[in-house]
């Protein structure tokens, strides 16, 4: 069972690197956002999957603000694309 | 019983890992923001649902059941309004939008 948490930490390592090259790559700002968006959410599992490893019950706190985090970031850069200021 | 959980909570997170990959390569190969959009945010709200429910499994109840649970709905309550929020702003810039389909 630890070694399947490995693999799956690992994998979505590897699935952030390519959600990475799109906000990277990606020809318009929308492009950009729903990659950071992508990657916020592979933050979360990797951080609650390192939590339920390492017995931490911080750590899934932390996931918790990283998630609240990427949501408001992902707000905030949709009105300013939309208004072109941000209130 | 305790193999039995654990080999459960392996196929929810493998089932997980599989839709992850599904919304990677959609963000990756399709074509149009609205595509991408639409192959990621379904794929991902469902691989995060179940691996995080994988993990609920194998701890088992308690305090750190609970808290998973709370990142759990709130990650099927926001990553919706996200998605839903960027297309509003696609669609309304309209910059990236084929304008073919009055024909």
């Amino acid at each position: 069972m630890i070694n399947v948490i490995y693999f799956a930490v690992a994998f979505l390592i590897g699935l952030a690197f390519v959600a990475l090259y799109r906000a990277y790559k990606g020809p318009t700002a929308a492009d950009r956002v729903v990659a950071i968006n992508v990657i916020t959410t592979k933050v979360v599992t990797i951080i609650v999957l390192i939590a339920a490893i390492t017995n931490q019950n911080s750590y899934v706190n932390v996931a918790l603000v990283y998630a609240l985090i990427g949501f408001m970031t992902t707000i905030g850069v949709g009105k300013y694309l939309l208004k072109g200021k941000l209130n | 019983m305790n193999y039995l959980l654990s080999g459960i909570a392996t196929v929810f997170i493998v089932s997980g890992l599989f839709f992850f990959m599904v919304g990677a390569l959609g963000l990756i190969r399709l074509p149009d923001v609205f595509s991408r959009m639409h192959a990621t945010t379904k794929a991902d709200t469902l691989g995060a649902g179940l691996v995080l429910f994988g993990v609920i499994i194998w701890q088992g109840v308690g305090f750190l059941a609970f808290n998973i649970l709370l990142i759990l709905i709130f990650i099927w309550i926001t990553n919706p309004t996200a998605a839903h929020f960027i297309a509003k702003t696609e669609y309304l810039r309209g910059k990236s939008i084929e304008k073919d389909d009055a024909k």
